[in-house]
């Protein structure tokens, strides 16, 4: 049974003309049926959208530039050792760490679909999960990274992941020059979330002076 | 499928758009179709993999012009009309039919912490499925092109690569997504150089890792 006579939906999948009234009559169909708790879409919002993000990999990224026992953790099995940190949760239940390093420069991205590491850099940015970036990081990972203004010479070997599988990957940065005399919560400040999906480094501190 | 989903290597997407100090979510739509996919999934009316693959039937030109959580919102309501846990006339009216019955919700909001933090697993360390191959050896991507889903990406059909790490026995998309139950296996981390994948213009250095399970795989 076809209803629509002349608007062909491809695969008869509904194209939404309004997600945001579609949304709302979703969410309020299903909170009729019993499908969902609104209370637990609150929950489900607030947990994505203030506790789980990139501050977690972050403090990970700190704990291993300061703690070289806890970095031997991390690179041989990521899961666990940043479970000891208490970053645990879907989308980072199979975690692999790979590490830059003068000679090495890696880059994450998912050509399929959207897949992050979640627990530790929370949900992706819009970019992350576009067309553009998911078609060139696997043929042109230079050019991706010049776009991000991250030149590399040519004697740096690139390796790109592409999370074909329910494997997440995170990027250790290289800790900067100039860092020593930062305490752990100084060097998590200057982690980024683009560094540790390696689309650029971790800049050197600023000036402690000012 | 080679569906537009599969867009490793394409050209003519255009450049990246940056958005600086980008929300989580950009309206509160959005937000609300996440969770709904979250709590949803607490039903256990299907898996990941069939989630993924419902994706990617979205024809190409709807897929490219819709954004993410459209995509989202559509998948959530295909899946709930395939399942039967909602009627289409139902989905576009936004009320239930008459005498239809009340559920009670799969994820309550005192669960959602917990439900949050918890560690699933798709490994299955004690399946008995032996590795077919072992670090350093040497694989060649199988040639296939199934209708369905396959987490084996177009551009590293055919292609040689080096066996880089064993990551385990890991659940298998192509089945799985299909109710044809998980059929685990081993699932490795392979290297592919950049020239073997795109040329003799690619990088000598640079190479891809991609995860890929023991059917997409051949000796080379």
């Amino acid at each position: 049974m076809e209803p629509h006579d002349h608007d062909h939906h491809h695969d008869h999948q509904v194209v939404p003309s309004d997600p945001a009234l579609r949304t709302k009559a979703l969410e309020s169909l299903l909170v009729e049926k019993g499908l969902v708790d609104p209370k637990a879409l609150d929950a489900l919002v607030d947990a994505y959208e203030n506790k789980i993000g990139p501050r977690n990999g972050a403090q990970v990224v700190a704990r291993a530039w300061v703690d070289p026992a806890y970095k031997q953790r991390l690179l041989t099995d990521a899961s666990s050792a940043i479970a000891e940190l208490g970053y645990t949760g879907g989308q980072g239940e199979h975690m692999v760490v790979v590490e830059n390093s003068p000679r090495v420069h890696n880059m994450i991205v998912c050509t399929l679909c959207s897949c992050y590491p979640w627990p530790v850099l929370g949900l992706p940015p819009v970019w992350y999960k576009s067309a553009p970036y998911r078609s060139r990081a696997v043929i042109d990972p230079r050019g991706v990274l010049r776009e991000f203004g991250l030149d590399l010479p040519e004697d740096v070997e690139v390796r790109v992941w592409d999370s074909t599988s329910e494997i997440r990957y995170l990027v250790l940065p290289e800790r900067p020059a100039g860092t020593e005399n930062l305490s752990e919560e100084e060097l998590a400040a200057l982690v980024t979330r683009d560094a540790m999906v390696g689309v650029a480094k971790v800049a050197p501190a600023r000036s402690t002076s000012a | 499928m080679n569906g537009i989903h599969d867009m490793g290597g394409m050209h003519g997407m255009g450049p990246i758009e940056y958005e600086k100090d980008e929300p989580v979510f950009h309206s509160p739509w959005e937000g609300r179709v996440f969770a709904i996919n979250r709590a949803l999934g607490a039903c256990r009316k299907w898996n990941i993999d069939e989630g993924r693959h419902q994706i990617e039937r979205i024809a190409p030109a709807d897929y490219l012009r819709m954004s993410y959580y459209e995509k989202w919102l559509v998948r959530n309501v295909e899946l709930l009309v395939k399942h039967g846990l909602a009627t289409r006339e139902e989905v576009e009216s936004g009320k239930a039919a008459a005498g239809a019955e009340k559920a009670t919700p799969a994820l309550s909001a005192a669960a959602v912490p917990a439900m949050v933090a918890r560690r699933g697993n798709y490994s299955r360390a004690n399946a008995n499925a032996p590795a077919l191959f072992e670090v350093g050896q040497p694989v060649r991507c199988i040639n296939m092109n199934p209708a369905g889903h396959t987490r084996l990406p177009r551009y590293a059909r055919g292609k040689s690569g080096v066996i880089a790490n064993d990551h385990g026995v890991f659940v298998f998309p192509d089945t799985n997504a299909h109710g044809l139950g998980e059929q685990p296996q081993h699932l490795y981390s392979v290297r592919f150089a950049a020239r073997e994948l795109w040329g003799e213009t690619a990088s000598p250095r640079d190479s891809v890792y991609i995860d890929l399970w023991d059917s997409y795989l051949e000796h080379a």
